[in-house]
């Protein structure tokens, strides 16, 4: 499987995700330039933490202007795999791939630690490999992770089994507990917490490499169909 | 304008030093010429009062590549790879403005890394700040350290450089004065360092990144003077960083490197554009000549004395081959950045700068960056106001002794920092910030390096050649303590006013303490920075020399300190220790109970504790260490408590047979000790044996309590939950005020 990692110009996660993919998962990872207009030949994206464009203005608010965002959302559209980690997730929701709004969080520090999330929706393609209910412990390295939308976009959210993981102790006042969601079309994924920190037994913790698995599997599934 | 008697003291030179710049030139200076000599014969950059006694630092081993000089060090780790690392202050600009004096500490160290064409994997801070709870600073301090810390995390977060550790002290010493250290450590091909020499006549030299403001001017010689009640004034000395710009810089610079078209690269740093030509063309025996006109710039109307001490951030120089200055403008393009060709390398030695061709300045190279005057500043005896003889200590309870003791300013967990530094970027970190030494692993070689900061600035004031010793050798045996080697070595002094004799006295007792200790741990100092003039209205700092210890260990999951279950052995590696009433006033326990300062430094013994560390390594080889902690500020008690700590709130019991008086026996800071727990006692005590050390068996771990006898005497008996609880949150209690 071909992922392709983008890098944007303060992208500083994208070497993590490389790595993860490339030796700890065994899979094929190449960089995509931020001003590609054209993805080339990837089977999945993932959009890495970071400081695109420096966050100026807004997180995410310059990226989802770049050229390879264009790309990332035709991709999308026609179902490709999308995954965006921190900085990755705050670009999803500012192109409007993803409903609702990172801001600062509760506390308004940057907050780095591990954390255990809830595995609440299995029927995901980035989940697929997990149990529903499975608790996995997943750092998070943000400023702005706390998880922001109106009532009815949550109720809706929860009502479609749109939320993939939920915080057991949230740690930046996101609502309903909320790390990460799905598109409607439920192949794009946005969540703070890092899976690509949580790959190598010597990071303390491989339980992110089950939504890598999990990618790889649905790939697969896809393969086979085709 | 005319260089009156009165403008040459503003620009901090004395009357000879003015003297020696018009022999220098055959002629009186120039103002922009005078404002050069100003920054580069500064304290900061010059290094005039300290030189002298540097030189009695051991610099070399067989692995050490680069020593001092270079922008950073580097050392050797084998399989064709090598690190860059150095400490440098930022003591000054951070009390001016401490979220940029301290975002900008950050981003001037990672430059000296990242110039060298060294990734940046790792930076550490050492800091000291006044009480948070002083009568008459606390507020500010507690700003201060708001503002340090947040400084530090939003420039290394955004850049993505892990910061994984460092110390955090409160002395009102510091109240005036705090102390931003910061250490920066970096990888790459040995075969592909980069050195900041202007070589090759007729090369192009190139100005890259951030345009150059009005900020930062005169940053160099604000460093170098005492603090009074003007200072706040200076504000505008202190220049703002922005790290995305730095992050952007680094990766266009590594490529570009990486063309083979660049010859040489400096950063800009302290005294900026002036500094990266001379030096550049000094280490190259060249000269260099720029035009000023070229030099993108921020605003409009900077005079040529603007624009050659501006210290904006973010800058670069490069000297590049000629006929390939494309390739290396492609890069940087690529990156968004700046990269405009400002001058040439010439063959007469001077730094010629043009002003739209008219020349502003034009002095001789070598003289201006390297003969700078050298001062042999007459010292006496070390300053101390402390007593030698303390007050008679009372008894105490020592479970109250030791609440208070982990709660304190110093020993309490300094999470609320770390947690706001992302210490994970890049996946390398397998011992973050909390434990002895932090390490990471280097994913190219398989090996990993350790790395700790250590200094103790009321060891060194209590006696300053013993205190550099201490640090030296508690750096290396945190180091030890996981298992490393230590190889190599980086200093930070931040001493008072060396125009005092009483203070060049401490400077020079610490150099010398640090260079016999240096050269017998077999670590070597291969760069750093000396801050002076750490005074505010007269009151000067302790001396506080800060250790920056590197050392190699195969990549394997870390010994960390915390008691994994219960049942374990523990055995105190290099016994219960000596001390005496004059020793014990160096403590935690004189600091926090006592509340005074007098008598020594607790006493070293090299030789033993070179064999403590080598048993030490040697144990943690054999794979017999579950847990092990180096015994430092707050002795044996607050260590079995820190140990207790974990996840899994495992405590100890222990039982002692000493005549220490109990205070002595719980608190003493006594060197040359480790707490280690393990399943295989008797093979810990038989490595010991082998080395010549004792392994005392002290006791065993059990779940949830801390108690500990002497010859079955009752001296702490405590639940770790209350203790655990006071430690966690002491720190951010404070800050509320």
């Amino acid at each position: 499987m071909r992922f392709g990692v983008v890098v944007f110009p303060g992208s500083n996660c994208d070497h993590d995700a490389w790595y993860a993919v490339s030796q700890n998962l065994g899979q094929t990872a190449e960089f995509l330039w931020h001003d590609s207009p054209k993805l080339g030949n990837v089977d999945a994206v993932i959009l890495p933490g970071g400081f695109a464009y420096g966050d100026y203005l807004r997180c995410g608010a310059i990226a989802k202007f770049s050229p390879v965002m264009g790309a990332v959302r035709k991709f999308a559209q026609e179902g490709g795999l999308v995954l965006g980690i921190c900085n990755g997730f705050q670009i999803l929701v500012e192109s409007g791939l993803l409903p609702g709004a990172l801001i600062r969080n509760r506390g308004l520090k940057f907050i780095c630690r591990p954390v255990r999330l809830r595995t609440e929706t299995t029927n995901t393609p980035f989940t697929s490999q997990a149990r529903k209910g499975q608790v996995l412990t997943f750092p998070i390295a943000h400023g702005e992770g706390c998880y922001y939308a109106d009532e009815q976009t949550l109720d809706r959210l929860e009502a479609e089994d749109r939320v993939v993981f939920r915080y057991l102790d949230n740690p930046n006042g996101s609502l309903r507990d909320i790390a990460g969601i799905l598109n409607e079309g439920r192949n794009v994924l946005g969540l703070m917490p890092h899976p690509e920190r949580a790959a190598d037994p010597l990071m303390g913790s491989t339980d992110g490499l089950v939504v890598l698995e999990s990618l790889v599997a649905a790939l697969a599934a896809e393969t086979r169909r085709a | 304008m005319t260089i009156t008697p009165d403008v040459v003291a503003t620009h901090q030179l004395s009357p000879e030093e003015y003297a020696k710049i018009i022999a220098l030139l055959g002629r009186e200076p120039t103002y922009t010429e005078l404002g050069i000599f100003s920054v580069m014969w500064s304290e900061h950059c010059s290094y005039k009062s300290s030189r002298l006694h540097l030189k009695k630092l051991p610099t070399r081993s067989a692995l050490v590549l680069q020593g001092p000089g270079e922008n950073a060090g580097i050392i050797d780790i084998g399989g064709g790879w090598a690190i860059a690392f150095k400490i440098e202050s930022h003591n000054h600009p951070s009390f001016i403005e401490p979220f940029q004096g301290a975002a900008t500490g950050v981003g001037g160290i990672l430059r000296d890394i990242f110039t060298m064409d060294a990734m940046p994997i790792a930076v550490m801070d050492s800091l000291r700040f006044g009480p948070l709870d002083d009568p008459d600073s606390g507020a500010r301090n507690r700003r201060i350290v708001e503002g340090v810390v947040s400084g530090i995390a939003h420039y290394g977060n955004c850049f993505g450089v892990p910061t994984i550790g460092g110390e955090c002290i409160f002395e009102p010493c510091y109240n005036g004065n705090p102390l931003v250290n910061v250490f920066a450590l970096g990888v790459f091909r040995k075969d592909e360092v980069f050195y900041a020499r202007a070589s090759g006549v007729g090369n192009p030299v190139v100005y890259v990144g951030a345009k150059t403001g009005k900020d930062g001017i005169h940053g160099a010689s604000m460093a170098s003077a005492e603090f009074t009640e003007e200072s706040q004034q200076k504000r505008p000395t202190v220049q703002v960083g922005d790290p995305f710009m730095e992050k952007l810089l680094l990766e266009a610079c590594i490529e570009a490197m990486h063309t083979g078209a660049v010859v040489g690269i400096q950063d800009m740093g302290a005294a900026g554009l002036t500094c990266s030509t001379c030096e550049m063309a000094s280490r190259g025996g060249t000269g260099i000549e720029i035009d000023l006109a070229l030099v993108p710039q921020r605003e409009t109307g900077m005079t040529p004395y603007e624009i050659m001490l501006s210290e904006s951030q973010e800058r670069m120089l490069l000297v590049v081959d000629k006929g390939r200055e494309d390739e290396v403008f492609r890069v940087f393009k690529k990156w968004g950045l700046d990269a405009v060709a400002v001058g040439v390398v010439t063959d007469d030695g001077k730094m010629r700068v043009r002003d739209h061709g008219a020349v502003v300045a034009e002095i001789p190279a070598r003289e201006l960056a390297d003969e700078a005057p050298l001062y042999d500043r007459p010292h006496t005896l070390p300053f101390r106001a402390a007593p030698i003889d303390g007050p008679v200590i009372p008894e105490g309870d020592s479970d109250a002794d030791l609440l208070a003791l982990v709660s304190s300013g110093d020993l309490s967990s300094k999470r609320w920092i770390w947690e706001q530094y992302d210490h994970q970027v890049r996946t390398n970190t397998t011992q973050g910030p909390g434990g002895d030494a932090a390490i990471v692993r280097i994913k190219e070689t398989g090996t990993s390096v350790a790395m700790a900061l250590d200094g103790n600035g009321r060891y060194a004031y209590l006696g300053p050649r013993e205190g550099a010793k201490l640090a030296v050798a508690e750096c290396c045996r945190n180091l030890s303590t996981v298992g490393a080697m230590p190889a190599a070595a980086t200093n930070c002094l931040n001493f008072g006013n060396p125009e005092k004799p009483e203070i060049m006295a401490q400077l020079v007792e610490a150099i010398e303490g640090m260079a016999e200790a240096c050269r017998f741990f077999q670590t070597p100092i291969t760069g750093g920075n000396v801050s002076l003039y750490n005074e505010t209205l007269g009151e000067g700092v302790y001396p506080t020399p800060v250790l920056g210890v590197v050392g190699l260990l195969p990549t394997a999951a870390p010994v960390t300190i915390d008691f994994k279950a219960p049942g374990r052995s523990l055995i105190l590696l290099g016994g219960l220790g000596q001390c005496d009433e004059r020793q014990f006033g160096s403590s935690q326990y004189a600091k926090v109970i006592v509340k005074q300062l007098w008598g020594l430094p607790p006493a070293l013994d090299m030789e033993y504790e070179k064999k403590v560390q080598t048993a030490m390594r040697a144990i943690v080889a054999a794979g017999l260490a579950d847990s092990a902690h180096d015994l430092s500020d707050g002795g044996l008690a607050v260590a079995v408590a820190e140990c207790s700590f974990g996840p899994a709130r495992i405590g100890a019991a222990l039982d002692l047979e000493s005549d220490l008086r109990p205070e002595f026996l719980l608190f003493h800071e006594g060197p040359s000790r480790i707490l280690i727990s393990t399943e295989r006692p008797g093979e810990v005590q038989r490595i010991a044996e082998k080395h010549g050390v004792p392994a005392l068996l002290v006791g065993t771990t059990v779940a949830g309590r801390l108690s500990i006898t002497n010859r079955g005497g009752r001296l702490i008996d405590c639940e770790i939950q209350r203790l655990k609880s006071a430690w966690e949150g002491a720190l951010e209690a404070a800050l509320k005020g």
